[in-house]
């Protein structure tokens, strides 16, 4: 079980003067159960890359392939892959429509053909995965915050029960307290099922503490694809490519050139206050 | 996709018909729509194309980008040429199919509609394709100053227009991608009879209609917050001033309808019965 890309490019609106090259030549394969974060400065492919993994962009070079299967043959079930590959979009807010939330949640269940008793059953299951409280069912999604449709919207695409979840930036928007819920909640359901999780932001300190391994896209190709502590030791790279390394790493960086005997390999904070308690007491004893 | 729609659009290159005043444009487009109907023979209609052709070659846009704006018109087109061939009365019976006669004169008209539509949606999409849509409202409100005396809103009008034709690609866009969101959730767009259809529409244009309000009441906001009260004492940053070109496109658009109008009702050019 697996999402396999081999050589994968698109080109926007080839043979026009909007002719753009969004993404070259990428190779990837992300095994089932991972948590992959995906990161790259605007405009770098990453929104483009996402959509070809449910088959919504069609690339118009290389082949991908989920569970081994290629999916722009032609007879290939394009409706079941969008069952199983959950996209949620940049503020999917933006797509609610039901009259509440409830029948909102149901709209990917039902367009899967399940009874509305099925559907009632895992839109209430979803709600509850992502701390939407039961008052809010009967509302218009119109009339919830923004942390709260968020979560609605994040719920709609959870009730479809993909085996692999994609969102694009989901925390875009929200305040910090919102921002850590909403990503200790989709961390809390990888660790409890066999879900493929990718992730896409902006937040270095994000993809730290929450993914096990890191894309980083510049300009339409893959930059790095490797563990977090790795891709963050090359953050003089990434810094030339828009991006950063999360603090941490900066100030583990610039601890050990004033002498500071540390290991610089720590991303988060907690890593980082360890290590260099760890470096005070070994000095004191020295 | 959606994306395809080019009525309307503008597309960027550098050529002699883009660095038109948006007045030459406007005008001399709206003169060769005219000159259109003024034809009686076949030379006119040659004298056209051959004109229009030039202005394409000089505008530097894909004659494929310019094929694909006509494609929305076929329907239109289709519709005009089976009623004008069958409808029209006049001349020799050229056949009979069924009930319906096909006359010469039928057979004329409906060759002429085609080709005059199909230049008449040509040349106005290479104007839109030409201008920014800022450019083109500019345009139109220096030329309708004048009727600011007889109380027509005119700053007021092309400042509608202009925010109406920026729309046209954002909400495109925001359609494109709540559609591609609603597919991600299994939507089905393409298949069932019509009225199935209809209901699949819902999911997209509820979204749609309420990111239209939104983004219509954030302009309000951002307009005001930057004082905006109409026309009314505003000046251009870069008012609209003709050129030596503009002049020279204007003398080029007098002799064009000079010929065209002579060569298009006097020259007993005939071919057949065209």
């Amino acid at each position: 079980m697996s999402i396999r890309l081999e050589h994968v490019g698109y080109v926007y609106s080839e043979g026009t003067a909007y002719q753009k090259q969004a993404l070259k030549d990428v190779s990837l394969e992300i095994p089932q159960g991972q948590f992959v974060g995906v990161i790259g400065h605007t405009g770098s492919g990453k929104s483009t890359l996402i959509q070809h993994l449910n088959g919504l962009i069609k690339a118009t070079e290389g082949a991908i392939y989920y569970n081994d299967k290629n999916i722009y043959e032609k007879d290939y079930p394009l409706k079941e892959l969008r069952n199983q590959v959950g996209l949620v979009f940049q503020y999917p807010e933006h797509q609610l429509f039901e009259a509440d939330v409830l029948t909102d949640v149901c709209f990917g269940p039902r367009n899967q053909g399940f009874s509305p008793k099925e559907c009632e059953k895992r839109a209430r299951e979803a709600l509850e995965m992502v701390g939407l409280k039961e008052k809010y069912y009967a509302q218009s999604p119109f009339e919830l915050s923004g942390g709260q449709k968020r979560r609605a919207a994040i719920a709609g695409v959870l009730a479809m029960h993909p085996k692999v979840l994609v969102l694009d930036e989901p925390t875009a928007g929200l305040d910090p307290k919102g921002r850590d819920e909403i990503l200790d909640q989709i961390a809390f359901l990888h660790r409890e099922s066999d879900m493929t999780v990718i992730l896409v932001s902006h937040s270095m300190e994000d993809i730290a503490r929450y993914v096990e391994r890191i894309i980083v896209m510049n300009q339409g190709e893959v930059l790095f694809d490797d563990t977090p502590k790795e891709v963050f030791s090359h953050y003089k790279e990434l810094e030339s490519v828009g991006l950063a390394a999360p603090q941490a790493v900066y100030i583990m960086h610039e601890l050990k050139e004033r002498g500071l005997p540390v290991f610089t390999d720590a991303t988060l904070i907690e890593e980082a206050a360890y290590e260099i308690m760890a470096a005070l007491k070994k000095e004191k004893e020295e | 996709m959606i994306r395809d729609i080019t009525i309307g659009q503008y597309y960027p290159a550098a050529s002699k018909i883009h660095m038109l005043d948006p007045r030459v444009k406007i005008i001399c487009t709206l003169l060769y729509l005219i000159s259109l109907f003024t034809f009686k023979n076949l030379a006119g209609y040659v004298f056209a194309a051959v004109f229009l052709a030039v202005c394409v070659r000089l505008a530097k846009v894909p004659f494929k980008y310019i094929m694909r704006g006509l494609k929305p018109i076929i329907v239109l087109l289709l519709i005009t040429v089976l009623f004008n061939l069958f409808l029209t009365p006049g001349g020799e019976i050229l056949f009979t199919f069924w009930r319906f006669k096909v006359t010469e004169q039928g057979l004329r008209t409906a060759v002429y509609m085609t080709i005059r539509l199909i230049f008449l949606i040509t040349g106005a999409s290479l104007m839109t394709l030409t201008t920014t849509p800022n450019a083109l409202t500019d345009g139109l409100e220096k030329m309708l100053n004048p009727l600011n005396r007889i109380k027509v809103p005119v700053h007021e009008i092309s400042m509608i227009m202009s925010i109406a034709l920026r729309f046209i690609p954002i909400l495109l866009e925001e359609t494109d991608k709540i559609m591609k969101a609603q597919t991600a959730r299994g939507a089905d767009l393409e298949s069932g009879n019509i009225i199935q259809k209809a209901k699949a529409m819902v999911p997209i244009l509820v979204p749609l209609f309420v990111s239209a309000f939104r983004r219509a009441n954030d302009l309000a906001m951002a307009m005001e917050a930057r004082c905006y009260r109409g026309g009314a004492g505003r000046t251009k940053m870069k008012p609209l001033i003709y050129n030596r070109r503009d002049y020279i496109a204007y003398a080029v658009m007098a002799v064009y309808m000079i010929a065209a109008f002579s060569a298009g009702r006097y020259l007993p050019f005939h071919v057949w019965i065209f």
